[in-house]
């Protein structure tokens, strides 16, 4: 193969690779940080600025704290101070 | 903010030094021996911080040569920052010019690979690139550059330091090793769980070019000088999977 076919091919693969990989993470349901749904110590990261972090909410369905859910479903977990969102909450 | 006097010689004490001026006791001659337990307490803290940061080098040298090595490493190189998961960057070169382990090569290798599991899992937060995104690129294959997330770390060695490193997890089988040189990557996933991968010779040549923001091509490139058969798809698979990429270089939110 020529320099030149060797890249074409590569680029080629290249190409694939990548619409693959979009679409196997499409399927794959990614997650999405969910604030404001977390019970006091359950929270997976970032209870407030400089923190860190697992575990350190201090109280239920604390505002900054957020959870790992499965995308999408964040704004339909219904908490006693309204849904999760995908933003931190900042006053409660 | 200048440290008072005070406190800097308590600290100092307190890693193995003099007992602090104005430090006393009700029987004074009982100064020396109380200050002695928060000597100890500090000396026992670490150890058990540096063992929960090294779990695997404690392992593969038992705990009782451990905790007798534990100290000469504190008094060394103490921590510098209150942030414990900062601590510890010394100490695979510690292990390595310790004369009673020159007999254990590996060592040094599979503590690095333990410290850049604690740097993946304290890597900053960047968001990772979106599926859309990355289909977006797949339409210009020969300019795209993946940015790798910072958690990714490459950890190359003359030993086999991922296979000892898998090893001596909780629950894996011991078998036998042969020792040849190993890379892995060490990754943060999605679900904030740390991940070591082994590498082949074209998939760290792949991931190093990422990792030095050379255009996707070049890296594919640089991999097809390993094996000229390389396919790109598993590994990009993977690490978009991992969500390993990520859009751009970005503040932190």
């Amino acid at each position: 193969m020529t320099m030149m076919t060797r890249t074409l091919t590569l680029t080629a693969s290249l190409a694939t690779a990548m619409t693959l990989a979009a679409a196997q993470a499409h399927a794959e349901g990614a997650m999405e940080k969910c604030y404001g749904v977390a019970m006091a110590g359950q929270n997976d990261c970032a209870a407030g600025p400089g923190t860190t972090c697992a575990g350190t909410a201090t109280m239920d369905y604390q505002g900054n704290a957020w959870k790992l859910v499965p995308a999408g479903t964040c704004t339909t977990i219904t908490t006693p101070h309204g849904m999760g969102s995908l933003e931190p909450i900042k006053d409660m | 903010m200048p440290e008072a006097p005070f406190s800097t010689a308590f600290a100092a004490g307190l890693l193995g030094g003099a007992v602090p001026p104005g430090v006393t006791a009700r029987d004074p001659a009982e100064a020396e021996r109380r200050f002695a337990v928060y000597r100890n307490n500090v000396a026992h803290g670490l150890t058990r911080a540096l063992a929960s940061r090294f779990p695997v080098i404690e392992r593969l040298l038992g705990a009782a040569f451990f905790t007798a090595l534990a100290p000469l490493f504190i008094a060394a190189h103490p921590p510098a920052s209150p942030r414990l998961f900062e601590w510890g960057a010394a100490f695979p070169d510690f292990l390595r010019t310790f004369p009673p382990l020159a007999g254990l090569p590996y060592l040094a290798d599979v503590a690095r690979l333990e410290m850049a599991r604690g740097a993946a899992y304290h890597a900053a937060d960047l968001r990772p690139l979106s599926p859309a995104a990355l289909a977006a690129l797949a339409s210009t294959p020969d300019t795209a550059r993946l940015v790798l997330h910072p958690s990714v770390q490459i950890i190359a060695s003359d030993h086999a330091v991922g296979t000892i490193w898998a090893m001596n997890q909780p629950g894996a089988a011991p078998h036998d090793i042969t020792d040849r040189p190993e890379t892995v990557a060490v990754l943060r996933d999605r679900a904030l769980n740390v991940q070591v991968w082994p590498l082949t010779s074209p998939e760290t040549a792949f991931v190093a070019a990422l990792r030095d923001a050379l255009p996707l091509l070049t890296a594919a490139q640089a991999a097809t000088r390993h094996d000229p058969r390389f396919d790109p798809a598993p590994l990009i698979g993977r690490l978009m999977q991992a969500g390993a990429f990520i859009a751009e270089p970005e503040e932190m939110p």
